[in-house]
């Protein structure tokens, strides 16, 4: 068994910075499992400029974020970051079991981060597993990471944040985007993503909905229709359309897997995407050897998930290391930092899902809490 | 179909190389994904589904969904969309769960 002061579970935004800054304040035996044989998470696809209300990473792309903390990363051999290596399971005894090169090892951190990001949601519709359905977040891999084609003619579904940038990124690559649609009555992406589908003459449709995919082995067409203000379909309204792909970018959810196996205490906030666990303000877990930090904890951005993953591994530092108040002074920046980020209305569905979370106002509906006690 | 000319991003594609799908020979980059390439060789269904056999591809692309599940050199339930394609890989649709006693 293989010991050391801390394990962070993911490279993706959340588990770089964690890394890097738990070496900073002076951790010395940092373990980072990444899955995946690349560092990076899901920034190596974004293509896009960040931007908001921080000034950190403002007008930077997602791409060369990652390559930033890759770079900085080697400067610190001494953190042990592993591609390939696949988190298996946490046990009780806090044993974090993981395989890498086809061999499992076990690993007792005295604290483990998980930042093991999210899943797409899905949507219910006849047909919905048919091959040429895909994640927005499949479509900006194929595309933007490995520069492969999705297929020529697509249907985006969702005019978030997301479902705007990749209806543009398939723009540049050349595919034909034949419409945005979205089931609310109001864009919920930026309006400067929102004018350049328009201005490329792209129609974002609001109040719309998919009513089902055709096709025998593939997708082929798909029908959508009109939603009405109390979101019932429209009838009459059915719209065929000649599409080979469907993209759908309705949300996501956390990836909570390990922290329900590290029996973290869990609750539903819809505003974080579906079941959390539930934090403190420096993000540590009912179980106190575990913090969260990222997506895995609520449906954010990379920028809120670089600031969370320093600011749990701050915390965990805290928690080990004998000389605590220099991290404290630290941890109030990083916490401002947030703070900053999430002010304004851009901020306050976060704002009101991470209070909530807090105050864990549907514990009695914390199904996996109450299955661990029988 | 692979994209050539982007705005943004500029893709170094190393040498060819080729693996077989079904026993059929495709062409793929080194780093590609087995499913990216399979995608830009035009076939989109990986697999189908245990009970009705329907016809599936992957969602996700990042491991999570496993909805790209095939039998990889004999080894089955591999995740098409993460592992990097070979040189002279063996990549078939897999029937049924998949045997592992084949492999060891």
């Amino acid at each position: 068994m293989q010991k050391c002061e801390l394990a962070i579970v993911g490279g993706g935004p959340a588990g770089l910075a964690a890394a890097l800054k738990a070496r900073e304040v002076g951790l010395e035996e940092i373990y980072l499992l990444e899955r995946d044989n690349f560092l990076g998470g899901q920034l190596v696809k974004q293509t896009h400029q960040f931007f908001g209300s921080h000034k950190q990473f403002a007008g930077i792309r997602g791409i060369d974020i990652a390559e930033k903390f890759k770079d900085k990363l080697e400067d610190r051999p001494e953190i042990k970051a592993l591609k390939g290596a696949v988190a298996q399971g946490y046990y009780e005894d806090d044993v974090l079991g993981y395989s890498y090169r086809d061999k499992f090892f076990k690993l007792k951190p005295e604290k483990t981060i998980l930042a093991t990001g999210a899943s797409e949601k899905m949507l219910s519709f006849p047909n919905n597993d048919l091959p040429g359905i895909y994640g927005a977040g499949a479509v900006q891999t194929l595309m933007n990471q490995y520069g492969i084609v999705p297929g020529e003619k697509i249907l985006m579904i969702g005019a978030g944040n997301i479902g705007l940038i990749v209806a543009y990124q398939l723009l540049q690559a050349g595919i034909e985007v034949k419409a945005v649609i979205e089931a609310t009555g109001r864009i919920g992406g930026y309006a400067v993503h929102a004018s350049k589908i328009r201005r490329a003459g792209i129609p974002i449709l609001t109040y719309h909905t998919i009513k089902e995919a055709r096709g025998n082995e593939e997708v082929e067409a798909v029908v959508i229709q009109q939603l009405d203000e109390d979101w019932q379909t429209v009838p009459g309204t059915e719209q065929e359309m000649a599409v080979d792909t469907i993209c759908l970018a309705v949300g996501l959810t956390p990836k909570v897997d390990l922290a329900i196996q590290a029996n973290c205490q869990m609750a539903y906030v819809a505003e974080l995407g579906g079941d959390v666990p539930v934090r403190d303000k420096n993000l540590q877990t009912s179980n106190p050897r575990v913090y969260i930090a990222g997506d895995s904890a609520g449906i954010e951005e990379a920028t809120a998930a670089i600031l969370e993953g320093e600011l749990a591994a701050a915390g965990a530092a805290a928690d080990i290391l004998p000389e605590g108040s220099a991290i404290d002074r630290e941890r109030a920046e990083i916490k401002e930092k947030l703070a900053d980020l999430r002010r304004g209305p851009v901020g306050e569905h976060i704002r009101r899902g991470l209070t909530r979370a807090r105050r864990n106002q549907n514990a009695g509906r914390d199904r996996y809490t109450r299955s661990w006690k029988s | 179909m692979r994209i050539k000319d982007h705005p943004i991003l500029e893709f170094k594609r190393g040498e060819k190389i080729t693996f077989s799908y079904n026993g059929k020979k495709i062409s793929a980059y080194p780093g590609e994904t087995i499913a990216s390439a399979l995608h830009a060789a035009g076939i989109r269904k990986l697999t189908h589904s245990q009970k009705h056999q329907r016809p599936r591809g992957f969602f996700c692309a990042i491991g999570n969904c496993s909805s790209c599940l095939m039998v990889v050199d004999g080894e089955p339930n591999v995740k098409t969309c993460v592992v990097e394609v070979q040189e002279d890989m063996v990549v078939e649709e897999q029937q049924g769960k998949g045997d592992l006693s084949a492999k060891v």
